[in-house]
Formats: structure tokens, sequence, C-alpha cells
């Protein structure tokens, strides 16, 4: 029912009802991914990140803006929190960006986590096939507001926006550590609230001490107000270097080919763990080996061994999972 | 992973009342949907846009202006012309019960909730009449 060829006319409605399937888990997904891939790998992927409140949705209107200026067509991905406990989510970036609505170049999504643990929904890479595929150029994620953990987004995006704002200048050298060593460019939003001097130099003075940015791209910061409109061309204009800067010295060729070994293990990793399941599932003495586990007559280690042992028996040579 | 119902909670036109739909929108991600909320004065247009983008179960809308007889065919009519009927059009809001019954007797609203609705009837009412497949 969902073609792929109408995907890459640009049928909205097939990319929506893409995306559900392939966040639902939905039947047919790997076959339709597969199909999907090979039109891919055109877009730019840019990420936005920061802590809560900071101006992501904001910014990302922006920055839709300015895509759409240059005649680009754009896709936006706006990731807010699962609940753990009721499941449901309120998605509410969108707000910030309704006036793209019926900008016929410019698609929005909102996802939920759905228990994903790194600011990002688990289904958040294969939608940017789908939107790439579509025919965005340009595919902004927006992260949860990010706390400690959310990295993920390094793994998704050519470039990687952290938002700060001037308010949280006190304290920058305790938080955050590994958000602030994502960034491609430093975005310090709110700058009509207060002064940024402080923020620049702690960053200035982080970066100093880092020696990987010796030669290679320093994380550029920009000073933007969304409120006052001030800043954003500057900041549009960093991330059209950056894409050059990783284009011209071979860095996005080599992160587009880290990304794909990871998806390819972490996809395999999966399917085994899934089979490995099987396994020990269908073994009729389960129940007899729990017991005995429990009973302390046998150990999870020699378990495991011979269940991989037994896995890897079951694979005749050059047959077929 | 399991199908989880989608709703656009969305506010049409110059209306500024959004404290019910904010209610709407917190009880229903309580109850375990997922919720895009759009805010404040959105045409039909744009909501028929959103709701087709977000590929949603469910158009909410909160309508508190009196527009109500204008706005719900005006929006049902969009979703027909953008073949997307399927897309489920409700709402609620300070509406006579006389324009209840017209509207959900035109069919340009599958049903609607007044002032002093329980958030548990609405939320037993759409997860009995969506059908998730
Ligand atoms: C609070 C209020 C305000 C506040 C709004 C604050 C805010 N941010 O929301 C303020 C003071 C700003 C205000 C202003 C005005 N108001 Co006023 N306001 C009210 C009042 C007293 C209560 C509304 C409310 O918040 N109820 C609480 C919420 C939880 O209830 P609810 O929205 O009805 O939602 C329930 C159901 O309707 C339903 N529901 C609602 N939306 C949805 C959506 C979905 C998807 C679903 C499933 C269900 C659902 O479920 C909810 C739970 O039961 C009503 C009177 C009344 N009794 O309703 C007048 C009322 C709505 N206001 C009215 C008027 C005229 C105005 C003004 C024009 C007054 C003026 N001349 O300036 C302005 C217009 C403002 C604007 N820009 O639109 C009239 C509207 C008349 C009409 N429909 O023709 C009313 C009915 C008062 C009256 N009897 O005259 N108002
Ligand atoms: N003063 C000022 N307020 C801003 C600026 N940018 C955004 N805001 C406001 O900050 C609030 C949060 O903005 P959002 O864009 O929703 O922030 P966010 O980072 O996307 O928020 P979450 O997605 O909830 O984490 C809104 O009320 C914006 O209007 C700015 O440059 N200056
Ligand atoms: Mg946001």
């Amino acid at each position: 029912m969902l073609q792929v060829s109408k995907l890459l006319e640009g049928d909205k409605r097939t990319a929506a009802k893409m995306i559900t399937l392939i966040e639902n888990d939905g039947e047919g997904k790997q076959q339709l991914l597969s199909e999907i891939y090979p039109h891919t790998g055109r877009a730019h992927v840019i990420g936005v990140t920061g802590s809560p409140g900071a101006g992501k949705s904001s910014l990302t209107d922006e920055l839709i803006k300015r895509a759409r200026g240059d005649n680009r067509k754009v896709g936006v991905i706006a990731v807010d929190p699962t609940s753990p406990i009721s499941g449901g989510a309120l998605l509410g970036d969108r707000i910030r960006m309704q006036e793209h609505a019926l900008d016929k170049g410019v698609f929005i999504r909102s996802m939920g986590t759905r228990g994903s643990l790194g600011g990002l929904a688990r289904a958040t890479r294969d939608v940017v096939k789908v939107l790439d595929a579509y025919g965005c150029e340009i595919i902004i994620v927006e992260t949860v507001g990010v706390g400690q953990s959310e990295l993920d987004i390094m793994h998704y995006a050519d470039t990687t926006l952290v938002v700060l704002t001037p308010g949280a200048g006190d304290h920058i050298q305790t938080i955050k550590a590994g958000i602030m060593e994502i960034a491609d460019i430093f975005v310090i939003n709110k700058c009509d609230l207060g002064n940024t001097k402080k923020m620049m130099i702690d960053i200035a003075q982080m970066l100093d001490m880092s020696p990987r940015f010796d030669g290679r791209w320093r994380p550029p910061v920009a000073e933007t107000s969304v409120k006052n409109n001030t800043g954003i061309e500057e900041l549009w204009s960093l991330i059209g270097q950056h894409l050059e800067y990783t284009q011209k010295s071979g860095e996005l060729d080599q992160s587009v080919r880290n990304r794909l070994s990871m998806e390819v293990v972490e996809m395999a990793e999966e399917e085994v763990r899934r089979l490995l399941w099987e396994q020990f599932n269908k073994n009729g003495s389960m129940d007899d080996l729990l017991d005995k586990l429990a009973q302390r007559e046998a150990d999870p280690y020699n378990e495991a061994r011979k269940l991989v042992q037994n896995f890897i028996c079951q694979i005749p040579n050059g047959k077929e999972l | 992973m399991a199908r989880k119902i989608r709703v656009l909670v969305a506010k049409p036109g110059l209306d500024g009342h959004d404290r019910g739909a904010r209610v709407i929108a917190r009880g229903l991600r309580d109850a375990g949907m997922e919720v895009v909320y759009t805010g404040l004065h959105q045409t039909p247009e744009q909501i028929v846009e959103a709701a087709i983008q977000e590929d949603v179960d469910v158009v909410g809308l909160s309508i508190l202006s009196g527009a109500h007889m204008t706005l719900f065919p005006r929006i049902y009519d969009l979703l027909k012309e953008n073949g997307a009927e399927d897309i489920m059009v409700m709402g609620g809001g300070t509406i006579p019960e006389a324009d209840v019954k017209a509207l959900i007797e035109g069919g340009w609203a599958a049903q609607i909730f007044t002032p002093g609705a329980t958030l548990e009837s609405i939320v037993d009412w759409i997860n009995t009449n969506v059908n998730l497949n």
C-alpha cells in the first residue's frame, strides 16, 4: 500500500504514513527501509540540542526560514520526552514552527522518545532516511532538552549545535561535560537577556584546554537572540562553513562511514539478541536450568558460553538464518 | 512496539481561551497518548497540514469563540480535499446543545464535549472510537 515511488515523488501523506509505520515497528519496515536506502545520503543533517527551554525550537524555526530563503526543501524532526509512567507524550515543539505549516517545502514531524534514553527516539535515524528520500535537502533534528547523557545526536547529525543561554554561564565548567564536547557550533541564545561575555570566555578556555582542535575545526560561538532577530544570519553562515570544512577535510566522509558501521553492527546485534532469546526459550529444559542456577548448582558464566556454543553450532555453514 | 494513539489538539481562529485545550492535551498525554499541540490562532489550513504531516488519528478542536458552525465543517472539508478524511475530527468548548447535535448529525464532528465533561469520559471515548491498525 505504501509505495516508495510515491515517496520519491514527494507525496506528503506517504511520507507521514511511512514514518508512523517505522515508529511503530510495523510489518514490512525492514523491506521498506531497504528500498528507501539507495535514495538517501543527500541531505545535510543539522542537530539542535541544549538545555530545556534554551530556544531550540525557536532557533529551528529561524533556520527553516533561512533554508527556505535559499530555496532548499527542509525536514524537521522534533523529539520530546515520552512519560515513563503513562507512555504518553506532549509534543509541543511544533508551536514555534507553525508559520511554515503551509509551505510545501517544509515537512515537520514530532516524535516521542518512547523509552529511548539518548535524547532522541529510537526511530530517529530511520525517519531521517524517509525525509531524505522524500527530497529534503536540509534535515533539522531537535533533541529533547538534554541533561548529561543524551548524546545520541552526535551519531546522527553532520553538524551539531549546542544551544546555551547567558544565565547558564556561572557554572559552565561543571555542567554537561559530554554535551560541551559534541558541539560543532555553540549557540548562546537569548542574548537579549544577559551579558554573554563570561560564557564566551568560559567556552574559549574550555576549547583551549582541549588538544583535539589543533589544526582542525574549532567550534565557533554564535550569539543569537530570536526575540530581537540578531545573530541568526551569522549562525546560518557558520553552519554552511562547517559543512564545507567537513566536506573538504574528509571528516564528513569519515563520520558517515563510522555511522554506517555502527548502524550495521547495531542492527546485527539486535537480530542476534532476538535469536539468542529464541534459542534460550526454545530449550525445553529451561525451567530446570533456572532452578539449577537459583540453587547455585549451575553458574551463569558457563551457561552463557554454552548458549553461544549451541547457537553457533546450529548455523550450518553458509545457510541463511 | 505498541501503536500509540496520536492526537492533534488545535485552537482554530482568533479564540484565545486556551485553558481547556491545555487541560485536554495534558490529560490525553497522561492517558498514554501522543499529543501534538500547535498553539493558538491556527487557520483551518494550518491545522489540516499539521494533521497530515504528524499523521494523527484524531484532530481535537477546542472552540470557545462561537465560530464552531463554520470551523468544524471547514476543517472536515479540507481533510477530505486532501484525501485525509480517515482522520477523525472531534472537539469541545462552549457549544450549544443544538449545534452539537447539528455538527454530529451533519458528519462534521464525530463527537463534541462541552464544559464540565470529565477527562475520563473524553479518554474513554477516544480509546473506544479510534481504530488502531
Ligand atoms: C476563563 C475565561 C476567559 C479567560 C481565558 C483564559 C485562558 N487563557 O483560557 C479570559 C479572561 C482571558 C477570557 C476572555 C474572553 N472571554 Co472568556 N471565558 C472564560 C470562562 C469563564 C471559562 C473558560 C475556561 O477556561 N474553562 C475551563 C476549561 C477547562 O473548560 P473548557 O475550555 O470549556 O473545556 C472543557 C470542555 O469544553 C471540553 N473541551 C474544550 N476544548 C476541548 C478540546 C477537545 C479536543 C476536547 C475533547 C474537549 C474540549 O473539555 C473541557 C473539560 O470539560 C468562559 C465561561 C465558561 N463557563 O466556559 C468564558 C467565555 C468562554 N468567554 C467568553 C467571552 C465572550 C470572552 C471575551 C470575548 C470577553 C471580552 N469581551 O473581552 C474574551 C475573549 C478572549 C479571546 N482572545 O478569545 C464567552 C464566549 C461566548 C461565546 N462562545 O460566544 C464565555 C462563554 C463567557 C460567556 N458566557 O459569555 N475568558
Ligand atoms: N528573551 C528571549 N526569549 C526567547 C529567545 N528564544 C526563545 N525564547 C523563548 O524561550 C521559550 C522557550 O523557547 P523554545 O524555542 O520553546 O525552547 P526549546 O529549547 O525548544 O524548549 P524545549 O523543547 O521545551 O526544551 C519560549 O517562550 C521562547 O519564546 C530569545 O532569543 N530571547
Ligand atoms: Mg523545543
